[in-house]
């Protein structure tokens, strides 16, 4: 407990100690620790412009989707609406052909029966002149009235 | 050489002081003979009165030897680090010192006023250098001694904060430093009138005059009990952490069951000092901050 020199050696050490930290170790570690804070915050803020920046992505992203969607719809009710013209049309057209065909065909029967008509119309006369030949016997003269006969053919 | 056990205690707190011994000096030898010196010596002390003896030109080589070993230690670690220093990921032991120092540096701001380079490095110092001699508090009083005696050295007090030599010397360079800011800052009319014109003082010229003295010897005393109280504290609360260390320590050679109970208090009472050597480690630093800042105060 005495009180002696020892002090001044003290007063020394510390002297230096705080020489030393003052001049080696305070300035360089703050300093570095100064430049990591903003190193850190730096990164901080990029990261969140990157989260920013990928949000923006994704609505934009999301945007094109859905634009996309709605096109592709479009273009599909398009297509609806030309293949139902189309069907249409192509109906329209097997239904002219069609009566086009029915039509044809009713004339050709027209012309058949027409022809059977004028068959029949000289069998017939030719059957009335064979029976009325058969029935007048000789009475008739097969010229004079086979005029009449024509008349009566025509007339059927 | 300790045999009962006022002997132990007195022991335990005497300092390995190396001083000069004058010519005629009587030294008395462990075995009990007494030489005289025929001229005066510088000599390692062999008791408590030959170190009283030596007067001021003595140094106790325990206290400077272990505060400059911690202040060395220190340095090499805080040197290390800074050496180290980068804006990379920080590990280990660096990332401790920046811990430190990033505490350090809160500290400083929140509590000093002023702008100077000095004043944090210097909390660190305190701060860290103040801690480890305390924390020497913590090995076990018996293990050091024993080991130096082991190699002829009688007397070894490791907890350099135990030494009053050692707290004053520390106390006394922040009151030199708070005196040269005060002048630095204020001039030295500022100072002076800062040490005669409060708390006491009037318009009338001569009613002035009267309170100078007065106040003078007030605001000396208030400026004088800070070194003295911030080293009385750091050194009365090491001390008597010590003591009681010493006082347990003593219990070991009292019988098994006192052995026992000694260990656990030994145990309590060291989980009990690390708060204590880590507040006392604080309030010296924290006091430093604050007197300089009122040194850096301008009135």
């Amino acid at each position: 407990m005495n009180i002696n020199a020892t002090l001044i050696g003290q007063i020394i050490t510390f002297a230096i100690f705080v020489a030393f930290c003052m001049k080696y170790v305070w300035p360089h570690l703050l300093g570095a620790m100064a430049e990591r804070e903003k190193k850190i915050a730096d990164g901080l803020d990029a990261a969140n412009r990157a989260t920013r920046d990928l949000e923006l992505a994704q609505q934009k992203a999301g945007e094109q989707l859905r634009e996309s969607k709605e096109k592709a719809a479009e273009i599909i009710e398009q297509a609806n609406k030309r293949a139902n013209q189309i069907i249409d049309e192509a109906k329209e057209a097997a239904r002219e052909e069609g009566s086009r065909l029915a039509a044809a065909a009713q004339a050709e029967i027209e012309q058949d029966v027409n022809r059977a008509k004028e068959g029949l119309r000289q069998q017939v006369s030719a059957l009335a002149v064979a029976g009325a030949s058969k029935i007048l016997a000789k009475s008739v003269d097969e010229a004079t009235h086979g005029e009449l006969l024509d008349q009566l053919a025509n007339e059927l | 050489m300790a045999t009962d056990a006022t002997g132990y205690i007195k022991h335990h707190l005497t300092n390995l002081t190396y001083g000069e011994l004058p010519a005629g000096y009587e030294r008395v030898e462990a075995d009990g003979s007494i030489v005289e010196l025929t001229e005066a010596t510088w000599t390692l002390a062999n008791s408590g009165q030959e170190a009283a003896d030596m007067g001021f030109w003595a140094f106790h080589v325990d206290s400077l030897g272990w505060s400059a070993g911690l202040a060395l230690l220190l340095m090499f670690i805080f040197g290390r680090a800074a050496k180290k220093a980068s804006t990379d990921v920080p590990t280990g032991m660096q990332n401790f010192v920046e811990l430190i120092l990033d505490f350090i540096n809160t500290t400083v701001k929140e509590a000093f006023h002023g702008s100077s380079k000095l004043v944090a490095p210097l909390a660190l110092t305190i701060f860290t250098w103040v801690f480890m001699m305390n924390a020497m508090d913590l090995i076990p009083v018996d293990v050091l001694p024993t080991i130096f005696g082991a190699f002829g050295v009688h007397f070894m007090k490791v907890v350099p904060s135990t030494d009053v030599n050692i707290t004053f010397g520390m106390s006394i360079t922040v009151f030199a430093m708070m005196i040269f800011y005060s002048i630095k800052i204020k001039g030295i009319s500022g100072f002076v009138g800062e040490l005669t014109l409060h708390p006491f003082n009037s318009k009338n010229m001569f009613v002035q005059a009267l309170f100078i003295p007065v106040n003078f010897f007030l605001e000396s005393v208030a400026l004088l009990a800070k070194p003295i109280s911030l080293a009385l504290r750091l050194f009365g609360n090491m001390y008597a952490g010590e003591m009681i260390f010493i006082l347990i320590a003593l219990m070991f050679s009292g019988g098994m069951a006192l052995a026992l109970l000694g260990g656990v208090l030994q145990w309590a009472w060291a989980v009990f000092h690390i708060l204590v050597i880590t507040l006392q480690a604080f309030i010296f630093m924290m006091l430093t901050i604050v007197y300089l800042s009122m040194a850096h105060e301008d009135h």
